[in-house]
């Protein structure tokens, strides 16, 4: 076998004053850096395979470990960087595709950061959402253009307008679709039971939904995707909406593949797959190659569900976007889900997730703007989801135009992920994005839970201070509320799809 | 009384269990220095038992009948019949290691420093168990069993 | 030096605090534009000077059938281009200048004209299903955006709106409103905080019979201005109550909300609140929130509507900008400060503060009385009444709507 080329990434640190052989690392490194030689009594490290998940780090009772990105040190050259050149001999070596995980990387401009938000000073009072009230209760679904009454009747009117059904939730933000297989039960669980603690929503993902999970199905959105796993009528019936996953951002126009490594018994019963087989989600839908196909299965879904439940479509932020949405908004979804190319995964090729879609800020403006010149923004819900990292960027989603957003990436940090993008190997050491029975019962779902309920506590009070300084006590006058927003470092162009105006002027 | 329980389903065999028993019953009560100068005199009194995946913390049960107590010549073990708690007094210990011999769960240890006994003694002096304090994963928990 | 009369559109949202005043014969009975200008020069240091005005209604009874078109044009060029506009659209039955006195007081003014006109038929085949009063709107949107000079600023039948830059008691004098009779009155002094005085940009602002004075700024101004684009409602002025005029006509006149349902959808109860309605209630108010969400006027504001029917008065739902309701026999008066009215009614038999969001209202009892049988069936036409009771039984309607009752 011929040496290999590709370098250790990280280094290992280990303090030899503070180690005292105790073994939490090596008992908890999957990926087998850390060893114990009984011998030496000493605790020793192969860093080749170090991932940089800081477990071994954050688990070592006296901080005897540190991990660092340490990256080999070629000779200087802004094009040939280290990542490019190891990425080189990966693929040399084994002639695949480069894979990655979680959302790009590479994006060096959030444009969230560029957007700052207004406040009230002298001719507008701002609120004290601690002393007065502050509403973030959130309806997603298709709404009348106009509501209209009975006179009829002596008592007084009535309403002649029957809403569509809605979901209600008690603060924007839902958590984005992570299925059970590529993230583990207890992870599955944590956001099924968080989502019904605060009063907002989790999306099962394309993988089904077992059935011990049924019970949460008044907080769960399911997915129906292109491998159409775990989709049955109880699956429909159980949840209070579905979605059709037409792409995602970290990966569009890509489909997606569980390993059969991975599919136990469990994951075999939700999928509805035999087990150890591949669970293998084609690109498109095959029964989609068009609009008026995708009006005939969210009418199917429809029917299936009695017209009680919306139906989302979810989409990657591709660059034409605003027609598409517009395009699915008039097939008849109750919920358009943008997915910008920030977007999270377990598993994409890394050149896709780093080059293919259009950021979330100027998809969001784009449908928005585009919908409302159609004169059909009430017919659908529009969510956004790919990177929301704060509360910040949450205001400025609704401010551009959101009804709400999704997130994944901060649900599964708050969870403990340490964005080490491996989650591909199936060897998470937080116990999420794995199905190592070892590894999975690191994630406690009732520590879960607790964290993830606080992380929506957190950024619904964060989100409460931010209306309260521009004077806004309910999230419908923030919605769309472009005037609350100015651009800084951005040029005409950006701020022109942006729909916002410079900070001064 | 208090019982320290086990949850089976999340102790993820980090053993932290055992090193914070271990610095609880240390004289320094410092990690390091626990380790690197009384390791070996002292023992944790709770170890985590495994096979493959599945890995759980065993600590002294607390019996209602426990057999060590029967089996104590000098009384050094006793059960509080008030609190349920059966304690350990290394005054009385003489090390005949007839305890060790019969523990059911095998919770019984030999203190070598001390030539004596050594147990899960729900860490009396702090009023939190060492080990439920520092469970990352919260698979120890102390519950109040109303028996 | 500056001109200004000259039209200039901010470019971005005017914010301004304000005094506002308003009264109603709900009997019809004519009164002079008199009282109207003492009541607001009674808040004076509310104002600021750089703009009044005045709306009245039932001030042109001979022409009541028609639109009468007030316009301002900065030269006799921009008339001469706005009358060949109005005359390719309209049938004119008379126009005249606006008469002015002229004071010291009141300085730069524009060229005032007002016409008095319907649409043309052959202009109304270009609609589909739309009615004259979407063709006067187009047309009023169309001068106002195209005529670098000219500025229609009211365009209502049987009413009228004068203002300018100055404080408004001035501004009344200007236009001699001592010498109008009117039914309703509503008036506006103005203190604006980043706009430079133009005569267009003072209250009421008008479209249709719609008249809008209003106190306070509005911080979903953002969200309710692409909201009406929905619709068709271009917002040009960036004004806060230039968006609450179009809302009126959108809610009321195209969706035949009632008032009370129109404000509901405008400053609708907090959820608590809302969840504690009786049951017929609460489906109407939760379905009106859901479904207005974008007409959802948030941040501080008091504002006065006036229409051909009657005056509605009220405020944002946390209660941020004053507003005082009085009556006496059948005069209804409504004001940022109770002195506004004690000025003009000695002794009203009640005196109320509104409660937030809780809209007052005043209507004409016998419509048909005053603005005669077509004027009527259009009110009727374009906006209704809920039953009398239906709204009872609400807390939030409570005190002040059962004082007006």
């Amino acid at each position: 076998m011929s040496k290999r080329l590709v370098q250790a990434e990280f280094n290992v640190e280990r303090d030899p004053e503070r180690c005292i052989q105790c073994q939490v690392c090596v008992r908890q490194c999957s990926n087998q850096v850390h060893a114990y030689d009984a011998e030496s009594d000493q605790v020793t490290c192969d860093e080749a395979s170090c991932v940089g998940c800081q477990r071994c780090a954050t688990l070592c009772p006296t901080n005897a470990l540190t991990i660092k990105k340490a990256p080999p040190e070629f000779a200087p050259d802004n094009n040939w960087t280290s990542d490019v050149i190891q990425n080189i001999y990966r693929q040399a070596e084994t002639g695949g595709v480069l894979l990655s995980a979680m959302g790009n990387d590479t994006a060096k401009v959030s444009w969230w950061d560029n957007i700052l938000l207004n406040a009230s000073q002298v001719t507008n009072p701002s609120i004290d959402p601690l002393r007065e009230p502050m509403e973030l209760t959130t309806f997603l679904g298709a709404k009348p253009n106009a509501v209209e009454l009975n006179f009829d009747d002596q008592g007084g009117p009535s309403l002649a307008t029957k809403l569509a059904p809605q979901l209600v939730l008690s603060t924007p933000i839902m958590f984005s679709a992570m299925s059970y297989g590529a993230i583990s039960y207890n992870a599955f669980e944590s956001l099924a039971r968080a989502a019904g603690q605060y009063g907002t929503f989790a999306n099962s993902g394309e993988g089904g939904l077992h059935k011990d999970f049924w019970p949460h199905g008044p907080n769960m959105i399911v997915q129906v995707a292109s491998g159409r796993f775990g989709v049955d009528i109880d699956y429909l019936k159980v949840a209070a909406a579905v979605e059709i996953k037409i792409g995602q951002g970290a990966k569009p126009g890509i489909g997606g593949h569980l390993p059969g490594e991975k599919v136990d018994e469990r994951i075999s019963q939700t999928r509805m797959i035999p087990v150890g087989s591949d669970a293998i989600s084609p690109a498109p839908h095959h029964d989609i190659y068009s609009i008026e196909d995708l009006r005939q299965l969210i009418y199917s879904l429809k029917e299936a569900t009695r017209y009680q439940k919306p139906i989302s479509v979810k989409i990657a932020a591709v660059h034409n976007v605003a027609a598409i949405a517009s395009g699915i908004v008039r097939a008849g979804a109750d919920i358009v889900a943008i997915d910008g190319y920030k977007g999270g995964t377990g598993a994409a090729p890394t050149m896709i997730r780093n080059n293919v879609g259009i950021p979330i800020e100027f998809a969001l403006a784009a449908v928005d703007d585009r919908l409302r010149q159609e004169g059909i923004r009430n017919q659908a819900s529009v969510v956004a989801c790919g990177g929301f990292r704060s509360s910040a960027d949450v205001v400025k989603a609704i401010a551009l135009g959101a009804d709400a957003v999704y997130i994944g990436t901060a649900a599964l940090v708050a969870l403990g992920c340490h964005l080490c993008q491996k989650c591909y190997t199936g060897k998470c050491n937080w116990g999420i994005a794995t199905q190592d029975p070892y590894l999975t019962r690191r994630l406690n779902p009732e520590i879960g839970a607790r964290r993830l309920v606080n992380l929506l506590r957190g950024w619904s009070h964060e989100i409460k201070e931010m209306m309260g300084g521009m004077g806004i006590n309910a999230i419908e006058s923030l919605r769309g509320n472009r005037e609350h927003l100015r651009g800084v470092g951005l040029s005409d162009r950006e701020l022109s799809i942006l729909g916002i105006k410079a900070a001064g002027e | 009384m208090k019982r320290i329980v086990a949850k089976e389903e999340y102790c993820m065999n980090c053993r932290l269990c055992e090193v914070y028993c271990l610095v609880s019953h240390s004289r320094s009560k410092d990690l390091i220095k626990a380790f690197r100068q009384e390791r070996g005199e002292i023992v944790p009194r709770i170890t985590v038992e495994r096979l493959g995946p599945v890995s759980f913390a065993v600590q002294c049960r607390h019996c209602d009948e426990p057999a060590c107590v029967e089996a104590c010549m000098t009384g050094a073990l006793h059960r509080d019949p008030a609190t349920g708690e059966v304690t350990h007094d290394p005054q009385r210990c003489v090390g005949c290691w007839m305890c060790v011999m019969v523990c059911p769960t095998g919770a019984i240890r030999r203190d070598r420093n001390g030539h004596v006994a050594a147990k899960c003694d729900l860490c009396l002096e702090t009023g939190t168990p060492a080990c439920v304090a520092n469970c990352p994963n919260e698979a120890l928990v102390i519950e109040e069993d109303n028996d | 030096m500056r001109l200004l009369h000259r039209k200039q559109f901010p470019t971005s949202k005017d914010i301004s605090g304000c005094a506002i005043s308003g009264m109603m014969s709900e009997t019809g009975t004519p009164m002079s534009g008199e009282a109207i200008i003492r009541s607001i020069a009674n808040m004076h240091d509310r104002s600021n000077g750089l703009g009044g005005g005045f709306a009245a209604y039932g001030i042109y009874p001979e022409m009541r059938d028609r639109y009468a078109l007030h316009v301002m044009y900065d030269a006799m060029d921009d008339k001469q281009e706005t009358e060949r506009i109005i005359s390719r659209w309209c049938t004119v039955y008379g126009d005249e200048t606006i008469p002015t006195r002229p004071s010291a007081l009141v300085r730069h003014r524009p060229i005032l004209h007002r016409y008095f006109v319907n649409i043309k038929p052959e202009v109304m085949e270009r609609f589909c299903d739309e009615t004259e009063d979407d063709a006067i709107v187009d047309l009023v949107m169309t001068i106002n955006a195209d005529v670098q000079g000219g500025f229609v600023f009211s365009s209502g039948k049987n009413m009228g709106v004068f203002k300018g830059v100055g404080f408004p008691e001035d501004i009344g004098e200007f236009y001699r409103l001592d010498e109008y009779q009117a039914y309703i009155w509503t008036s506006h002094g103005r203190f604006p905080t980043n706009t430079t005085g133009w005569w267009g940009g003072a209250h009421p602002f008008s479209l249709l019979d719609w008249s809008v004075v209003h106190n306070g700024e509005i911080s979903s101004y953002g969200i309710n201005k692409r909201y009406l684009d929905n619709f068709g409602y271009k917002c040009t002025l960036h004004t806060d109550t230039e968006v609450i005029a179009y809302l009126f006509d959108l809610l009321v006149r195209k969706h035949r909300l009632p008032f009370e349902a129109a404000c509901m959808a405008m400053a609708p109860p907090f959820w608590p609140q809302l969840e504690r309605l009786p049951e017929v209630r609460r489906e109407l108010a939760r379905t009106l929130r859901i479904v207005y969400g974008g007409a959802l006027l948030n941040g501080p504001f008091s504002v006065l509507v006036g229409h051909a029917g009657g005056m509605v008065g009220f405020n944002d739902r946390t209660k941020l900008r004053p507003m005082v309701g009085a009556r006496k026999g059948d005069m209804v008066y409504m004001a940022s400060e109770e002195g506004a009215i004690r000025e003009v009614c000695n002794d009203p038999e009640v005196v109320w503060h509104a409660a937030g969001g809780v809209p007052i209202m005043a209507h004409l009892k016998e419509p048909e009385k005053v603005i005669g049988p077509e004027a009527t069936a259009r009110l009727k036409a374009h906006s209704c009444r809920l039953p009398a009771g239906a709204w009872q039984e609400a807390p939030r309607a409570g005190r002040a709507a059962a004082s007006v009752q």
